[in-house]
């Protein structure tokens, strides 16, 4: 492998279990750097959970979470935000009696060790929040609370970045633009992993998926390439369309 | 200039400065202490309960050990009141440490567990068994360091520590992530904030806070039995106080006090026989119209109250 390939994160085997239920039975997957990954799969395939494993919020009950050559399974939030991870909610958690303003400053203050805070109004400016700064993060839209989410995350300087179901929910040209700014993150080198039900978006934005049923992997590769493969098709459509 | 320096210079300064010269004026120097001594709870109470969201409903445990710790030192030390004083917030401290675990509760499952606590806390100190020690459930009686005007401005000290530890949660980052935690502690820990870390350190701080006061209230009254120091009263005091001023405020806490025990006081001193009635009407009308406090007054109308 090149050393421009080389993976950021990779996922090995990894199993996690609720109870008696498998939410993840070997899930194996790698990102590299300036890379866009959408994690596809029907409900209860193991989308989320794997980011909540990867972000800290479960350790794993098995296999293991490789982040810049360290093995980080089962570490602590805060610990893998200051090495460079960090994500979005599907319900998005703002600190809803604080301002958005106050919300982006927790972050700026506790979300990294060293380097150059990135310029609150500037981020603010660009995720479209600066006309509500000074505002509780209750009074937002649903749309705006994602972005806040998503602006909260940027400002502790991810370098691999998990996006659970940011565009559900918005409009096409909010759509089409936050497709945008993804793809410029990215192109900065940010690795990107994206949870999405909307097909067409994830066309749109990743370079590759993985698709993912039972709680592992079925298939990698271009969604173009997927939806070809008679195994992705049962699972998402029935049995009966896989010719 | 920083709003840190406004609190101080307009909230802070003012309010210690009255009370270094009320007792000059006034008589009933007890009634000036007993409003020193429910400032620091309720701001107590505020700096755990505003700041965190943790309703410490045992929270005389803190304040009855940190008296007894200053009886014990007073007693079998002789240590001078200064220097026990001192020991009675490391007292509390200690308690708050050994409570820690209580921390993964949340809701009303901290409050009780916390208010089992600090019954707990009562019945070791009461206990005959121990009278060697605290005197058991048979009072203490400090004579030795007994000077109430001392223990007054000792007591003044700590709520200047105390309010300008709340204008530092009000202003810093460290506040702000305080409440960022209250507010959702998964999104806290994104934000990079150690959330363990940041509530232990909250707690002990109202630890340390009431256990001083408890020594200081040991100090001032000096002949004690554990039902004094460890009555619920101080626990529910100080949590409605706090609650009717507005938490996570630096003045809602010390508006509730002012206001609330002084109407409290008045309607001992006028209409004893319809004291409960009046009492507890009021904090019924208060709870049902403005949950979040008088200062919600203000920042319903978007004004900012600090």
């Amino acid at each position: 492998m090149s050393p421009e390939t080389k993976p950021i994160l990779s996922v090995r085997k990894l199993v996690k279990r609720f109870g008696g239920f498998v939410a993840l039975d070997g899930l194996t997957f790698h990102a590299a750097p300036g890379e866009v990954l959408g994690l596809v799969g029907p409900n209860g395939s193991g989308k989320t959970t794997a980011i909540n494993v990867i972000s800290g919020l479960y350790a794993p009950d098995g296999g293991e979470v490789v982040f810049d050559d360290v093995s980080i399974g089962g570490t602590a939030s805060h610990k893998l935000v200051h090495r460079g991870i960090n994500r979005t909610f599907q319900v998005p958690k703002p600190f809803m009696s604080l301002t958005v303003r106050e919300n982006v400053r927790v972050a700026l203050a506790y979300g990294h060790i060293g380097g150059t805070p990135p310029a609150l109004d500037a981020l603010l400016d660009e995720y479209r929040l600066a006309a509500v700064a000074d505002r509780p993060a209750a009074d937002l839209n649903s749309a705006q609370q994602k972005m806040l989410d998503l602006v909260r995350a940027l400002a502790t300087r991810p370098r691999l970045l998990l996006l659970d179901e940011l565009a559900a929910g918005l409009n096409p040209a909010e759509l089409d633009w936050i497709a945008g700014r993804i793809k410029q993150l990215a192109a900065g080198g940010m690795s990107i992993i994206v949870v999405e039900h909307l097909m067409g978006f994830i066309e749109h934005i990743t370079d590759r998926v993985i698709v993912l049923n039972a709680g592992r992997e079925i298939f990698e590769g271009k969604l173009a390439a997927a939806v070809q493969e008679p195994q992705v098709i049962e699972v998402f459509l029935g049995g009966e369309h896989a010719a | 200039m920083p709003n840190a320096v406004k609190h101080v210079l307009f909230i802070l300064v003012p309010l210690i400065a009255v009370f270094a010269v009320l007792p000059g004026v006034y008589q009933n120097h007890l009634l000036l202490f007993n409003f020193v001594t429910f400032l620091i709870l309720a701001q107590g109470v505020n700096i755990i309960y505003g700041f965190t969201g943790y309703l410490p409903f045992g929270y005389v445990g803190f304040f009855g050990a940190g008296a007894y710790g200053f009886a014990v030192l007073v007693m079998h030390y002789q240590s001078p009141a200064l220097v026990a004083v001192l020991a009675a917030g490391l007292v509390g401290v200690l308690l708050g440490l050994l409570l820690t675990p209580l921390l993964r509760l949340s809701g009303a499952y901290f409050a009780i567990a916390n208010l089992a606590a600090s019954l707990a806390v009562l019945h070791l100190v009461a206990n005959p068994a121990l009278e060697g020690i605290t005197k058991g459930p048979y009072g203490v009686s400090l004579t030795g360091t007994f000077n109430p005007s001392h223990a007054y401005y000792a007591a003044l000290a700590v709520l200047a520590l105390t309010v300008g530890g709340v204008v530092f949660l009000k202003n810093s980052s460290f506040g702000l992530a305080l409440q960022a935690v209250r507010e959702d502690a998964v999104s806290a820990s994104m934000a990079g904030v150690n959330v363990v870390k940041m509530r232990i350190a909250a707690w002990l701080a109202s630890a340390l806070v009431a256990g001083l006061a408890g020594g200081i209230y040991a100090w001032y009254v000096s002949v004690f039995y554990p039902d004094n120091v460890f009555s619920g009263d101080f626990s529910i005091f100080a949590i409605v106080f706090a609650l009717f001023g507005g938490v996570a405020t630096i003045s809602g806490p010390i508006i509730g006090v002012l206001i609330l025990y002084g109407v409290y006081n008045l309607i001992g001193f006028t209409t004893p026989q319809y004291f409960q009635l009046i009492y507890g009407l009021l904090i019924m009308g208060l709870v049902l119209f403005l949950p979040a406090g008088l200062v919600s007054l203000a920042t319903r109308r978007g004004w900012h109250v600090p």
